[in-house]
């Protein structure tokens, strides 16, 4: 029963995500297509914040901390 | 009962018994103001409007904006595509092409210009032009067919799909019935005149029946003198240039018809367009024609005629009559009134928005409408003083070279309008107008109490509802059959693109039930398919909201 409900949510989901990019008019050729380009395009910009944006926020905060509080620690 | 613009100490005495039990009521609404995502007439016409006028036209949170342009991104670059790979020869093509031998002259069928009915009319085309096989009443059957290739063809299985609750057919009062003893008087008029005329009105065309109905039309409307066109939209396309013609300045509103527009543009006239509904503009664009005159000769305008409906069928919105025939008294401009969504479907007794708003008739110059909607037939009418309709006569190529009605027809529409005026003998008609309104009510607040966006006046039988993004017009339309309920869906052109709608006309034949059908199967697509998005749903006090009209005395 419980499996039922989730992949019924699961099947409402998909259905809006058709409905909201407007896929839900495109042939099921046209459809897969659609899915394997936005799937790469959204596994492409996971990957890319999973690699970058740690790196980022330590140096924004190194940076951050720098202005504010750390002029004894600056030049050693 | 009294004659309906009867007005006595500045108050119309319409609802009289009701304003017993709702002064508590009232005193709370005046208290509460104006309802939230409503935009009520301003205080400062107060005098001018006899009962409350709340229109809504809320707009939608931005991100469905955003996700609609979203959408159609989608279904272009597609397009794209599609057209690119027909015309290198991989796909095959189904749309009107010149023979092989042609291919060298200049091109007869313009490609481009038919990029949105190929790329994304046709993939949800099986929504529209559904035939259907019997009267279309509140309910009726519809002929099933499937499609092999995407909507280019179809075919049909041979089955119908019964029982069909018809949301979509502009059967207003009801009048389109199968009912023998109701429609007795047609048969007999069938039988004796046959359905040919097989002429124009002024060849031989002019049978007695005409006459009869014109004389009647003329007293329903209480007006001196009226004529009848086999066709509602010839009745505005060929008229409007017999009355206009160059040097005169027609100030149509934004939405209006393709007939008027048509008509307006026919009539070699300066057209000038006002905001929909919009006193404001149009009173800047009178001032502005007065003061300037024609463009280069700065002479006088020889007429000005300002175009509007009773009713618009997009929108649900009714003109704003009280303020329009002002203006028109003060800048001296005629008006071309039509009704043809409003004629037998708003007012106490039916007569449209002239007595909606408790005005005179003869403070509109050109009363025109149509019989299609509320009255089960076919062809539209021109009413007013007895002098514009014998110009009409003659002038008119309607009137000249169109075929006439057909006496079934006319006789139908008698009928119709006997029963609307009581002349049968039965209050039939005036019930009919009542649970029209009853029935309008009912509907337009229940889907507010959901939370669908709604447009339009609240008291107009046409219900637009908002779907916004392309991909829910075709499923909605699709889901809405599977549960045996006809609607309209309309996208672009017709509406603005980002504004796709389902209009809903609410009928007097339907029943409480069928309704309740509609409106649980309408909550639970809502649901399924994220419709809800009012931001003002009224569920929260339904004490304060209640289904009769409420009076404010000013």
């Amino acid at each position: 029963m419980d499996m039922k409900h989730v992949k019924d949510y699961i099947y409402w989901l998909y259905y809006q995500y058709l409905l909201i990019t407007c896929s839900y008019v495109l042939e099921p050729w046209e459809r897969s297509m659609f899915h394997t380009i936005t799937v790469t395009v959204v596994a492409m910009v996971v990957y890319t914040a999973y690699v970058f944006v740690p790196i980022h926020i330590c140096l924004a905060l190194e940076f951050f901390s720098q202005i504010f509080g750390g002029q004894p620690e600056s030049r050693v | 009962m009294a004659n309906p613009s009867a007005v006595c100490n500045g108050h119309l005495h319409h609802h009289h018994h009701q304003k017993q039990n709702n002064l508590l009521k009232s005193g709370i609404y005046k208290k509460n103001g104006i309802t939230k995502g409503a935009k009520k007439n301003g205080v400062s016409n107060g005098t001018l409007y006899k009962k409350t006028f709340i229109e809504h036209f809320e707009q939608a949170p931005m991100y469905v904006a955003v996700l609609t342009f979203l959408g159609f991104g989608v279904g272009t670059i597609f397009g794209y595509l599609r057209d690119f790979m027909r015309a290198c020869g991989l796909e095959k093509r189904h749309i009107a092409a010149e023979r092989e031998e042609q291919k060298d002259f200049v091109p007869l069928y313009q490609d481009f210009e038919n990029f949105y009915t190929r790329n994304l009319y046709m993939r949800i085309r099986d929504n529209w032009n559904r035939p259907i096989c019997s009267v279309p009443g509140p309910q009726f059957d519809l002929m099933e067919r499937v499609t092999d290739d995407y909507n280019w063809t179809f075919r049909f299985t041979g089955r119908t799909i019964k029982n069909v609750i018809n949301m979509g057919s502009y059967n207003y009062l009801g009048f389109a019935e199968t009912d023998v003893n109701a429609l007795k008087t047609v048969t007999r008029e069938l039988q004796k005149y046959g359905t040919g005329v097989c002429s124009t009105r002024q060849e031989m065309g002019t049978l007695d029946k005409h006459v009869e109905l014109e004389q009647l039309v003329a007293k329903f409307l209480g007006v001196e003198d009226a004529m009848v066109f086999g066709m509602g939209f010839a009745t505005n396309s060929m008229n409007i240039p017999a009355l206009v013609g160059k040097g005169c300045l027609i100030l149509s509103d934004e939405l209006n018809h393709t007939s008027l527009v048509l008509g307006a543009r026919l009539s070699g006239a300066t057209i000038r367009i006002f905001k929909h509904n919009n006193m404001q503009s149009l009173e800047k664009l009178l001032r502005e024609a007065i003061i300037y005159g024609q463009p280069r000769s700065r002479r006088a305008w020889r007429k000005i005629i300002i175009l509007v409906e009773g009713i618009y069928s997009m929108e649900g919105s009714i003109v704003r009559l009280p303020e329009l025939v002002s203006l028109k008294k003060k800048y001296k401009a005629y008006l071309y009134l039509d009704e043809a969504h409003s004629i037998g479907a708003v007012g106490a007794t039916g007569r449209g928005v002239v007595e909606y708003f408790g005005m005179s008739p003869d403070d509109v110059d050109v009363l025109m409408g149509t019989f299609t909607k509320s009255f089960g037939a076919a062809g539209g009418y021109i009413a007013g003083k007895k002098d514009l309709v014998d110009f009409l006569r003659t002038h008119s190529h309607s009137a000249v070279y169109a075929t006439s009605m057909c006496p079934a027809v006319a006789e139908q529409i008698i009928r119709a309008m006997k029963c609307l005026m009581g002349l049968d003998g039965t209050t039939q008609g005036l019930q009919r107008v009542r649970q029209l309104g009853k029935n309008t009510r009912y509907f337009r607040r229940r889907l507010h109490e959901m939370g669908f966006i709604i447009y339009g006046n609240d008291d107009s039988p046409v219900v637009p509802l908002l779907l916004y993004m392309p991909g829910k017009i075709g499923a909605f339309a699709r889901r809405m059959l599977q549960k045996n309920i006809g609607v309209v869906v309309v996208g672009f052109p017709a509406t603005p693109i980002t504004e796709s709608r389902a209009r809903f006309c609410v009928s007097a034949a339907h029943t409480r039930e069928m309704l309740d059908t509609v409106l649980n199967a309408l909550d639970e697509l809502g649901d399924f398919l994220r419709l809800k998005y009012s931001r003002y749903s009224k569920s929260s006090h339904p004490e304060l909201y209640e289904e009769t009209r409420l009076e404010l005395e000013d």
